[in-house]
């Protein structure tokens, strides 16, 4: 046998640090479907638990919606299971070149290619496009994704401060003797909920002949006055050189991403991006749902405003009851704590007063950037919101936590 | 801090840090492993060197290690600046 005690004993000892630092996660397990309201069997055997869900990427709450899941049930009738290819050996129906366009339609640009995530997306696209003659220039807050696919890239890489546009800008000068320039930002950046401030970076782009790449995750489906995403909200729609989104968040949160923009990009992930080359296409059932999910939110903005209420009401409360938020507009609010171990026991107490939430802290946030991140969703009624803001209230008071900055929470903590 | 350990400071300072931040950097002071600058944006401290003192730090040398402190940093450049003269 191959794998000897010594590597047993190296991977147990691995674990066994991530332990010792308080990394380690844990899945919980969830007995119904997802929603506002979720079951929860957590430890592992532990009696399942009603909980209010606040820290799911379910933003328009149709990852459980009936229309939804009839037309997953259509689909499977009719174009089946699994496709057991890749898309361009024999992987390719219509309905996901139906779905391509109908995003590329809802997104504002030339084309979309799907890809099996928006994290294979984000690790394709920049390795399929870019070489060493040119640089990529990143806000530091990007998604891991990207991070990873930046990786895997021959460009030069460089980084600009956190929506610091006078420190993008220093870059851009700085590079303007490689062949291409492409910016690279989340539209909504995932941990702080803040949205990147396009219509100065598509100026910027603009001025110093550079390409903007833009992830959407977060804002696909409910940003911006129709739910188009970050683009249309900062009044630059149809002027991204490249959108990659998820179909895994708003827009039904089953799975499946693509990059949309300039058709000559796509096409050029069409033929080299290589999660895209030797992935399964995404299976029938999904593209089924996602159509009917781009015909949902198409045709009116129930959703999308009954979110935007939502997100006002819950980081009202909030701010009322005294708790330290990073500021923002979108559904994603952190509840700033700072310190890591204060963070995991406030998740903790929160479970056991029937509140799904959780802790964020080193690496996934900058160390002292320890935060519970809440995200609302369309699914919430306010009486459900209400019954969490009574849990936070509770376990904030008994961390004594209410009414407290950074420094008077850091100061508490010893830190 | 002598002249190189100063320009390693001054362009941490400037790269990393929020504008009006009072964190103080000293020779000494973690920069990776505290988070005051992450790997990923590590590269144009690297490239930022390589130009200033005309060296190639090959990226096997570029580790989070190497690049923890500015006393640190400035061992690898003198490393490289010694290969290149042949020292």
């Amino acid at each position: 046998m191959a794998y000897s005690d010594i590597a047993r004993n190296h991977f147990e000892a691995e674990l066994g640090g991530i332990k010792t630092a308080g990394l380690f996660k844990q899945e919980r397990y969830i007995h119904s479907p997802q929603f506002s309201e979720i079951e929860v069997e957590f430890p592992e055997g532990a009696a399942v638990r009603k909980c209010i869900n606040i820290c799911a990427n379910n933003y328009l709450g149709l990852s459980n919606h009936p229309d939804v899941i009839a037309a997953a049930h259509a689909g499977l009738d009719s174009r089946g299971y699994g496709m057991s290819s890749v898309r361009f050996i024999c992987g390719t129906q219509d309905i996901h070149r139906e779905l391509e366009n109908r995003l590329t339609d809802f997104l504002g640009t030339e084309d979309t290619l799907l890809f099996p995530s928006c994290m294979d997306a984000n690790a394709g696209f920049f390795e399929a496009c870019l070489t060493d003659q040119d640089v990529m220039i990143a806000d530091r807050l990007v998604h891991a994704s990207i991070v990873d696919g930046m990786r895997l890239c021959k460009a030069i890489q460089d980084t600009y401060k956190h929506s610091d546009m006078n420190h993008l800008e220093n870059k851009l000068q700085e590079h303007q003797d490689k062949r291409f320039r492409m910016i690279i930002t989340d539209g909504v950046f995932s941990m702080d909920g803040d949205l990147a401030k396009l219509a100065e970076i598509v100026s910027l782009a603009e001025k110093y002949n550079a390409m903007v790449f833009v992830d959407d995750s977060h804002a696909t489906g409910f940003i911006g006055r129709t739910g188009r995403g970050t683009h249309e909200h900062c009044g630059v729609f149809g002027r991204i050189d490249v959108i990659t989104t998820t179909l895994g968040k708003a827009l039904g949160g089953a799975s499946g991403g693509c990059v949309s923009g300039r058709k000559e990009l796509v096409e050029m992930c069409r033929q080299r991006a290589r999660p895209y080359l030797f992935s399964n296409a995404v299976a029938p059932v999904i593209v089924a749902g996602a159509l009917k999910v781009l015909e949902l939110i198409s045709n009116n903005t129930e959703r999308r405003d009954k979110l935007e209420s939502n997100a006002k009401y819950w980081r009202g409360l909030l701010k009322t009851s005294g708790f330290d938020l990073k500021e923002g507009e979108s559904p994603i609010v952190p509840v700033m704590l700072y310190d890591a171990k204060l963070a995991q026991d406030f998740a903790t107490d929160l479970f056991y007063e029937s509140v799904y939430a959780v802790g964020f802290f080193f690496p996934v946030v900058a160390k002292g950037q320890a935060r519970i991140r809440t995200q609302i969703s369309a699914a919430h009624e306010k009486r459900q919101l209400d019954f969490a803001m009574e849990a936070f209230k509770k376990v904030g008071e008994g961390h004594g936590v209410l009414g407290l900055g950074k420094k008077e929470l850091l100061a508490k903590v010893g830190a | 801090m002598d002249e190189l350990s100063q320009l390693i400071h001054d362009y941490v300072i400037k790269e990393y840090l929020e504008e009006g931040s009072d964190q103080e950097i000293g020779e000494s002071t973690p920069l990776i492993t505290s988070g005051i600058v992450d790997s990923f944006s590590m590269v144009s401290l690297k490239r930022f060197l390589e130009k200033k003192c005309s060296i190639r730090i090959p990226d096997e040398d570029a580790t989070p290690a190497a690049f923890d402190t500015i006393q640190n940093i400035a061992r690898l450049v003198r490393r490289f600046q010694a290969q290149q003269v042949g020292v």
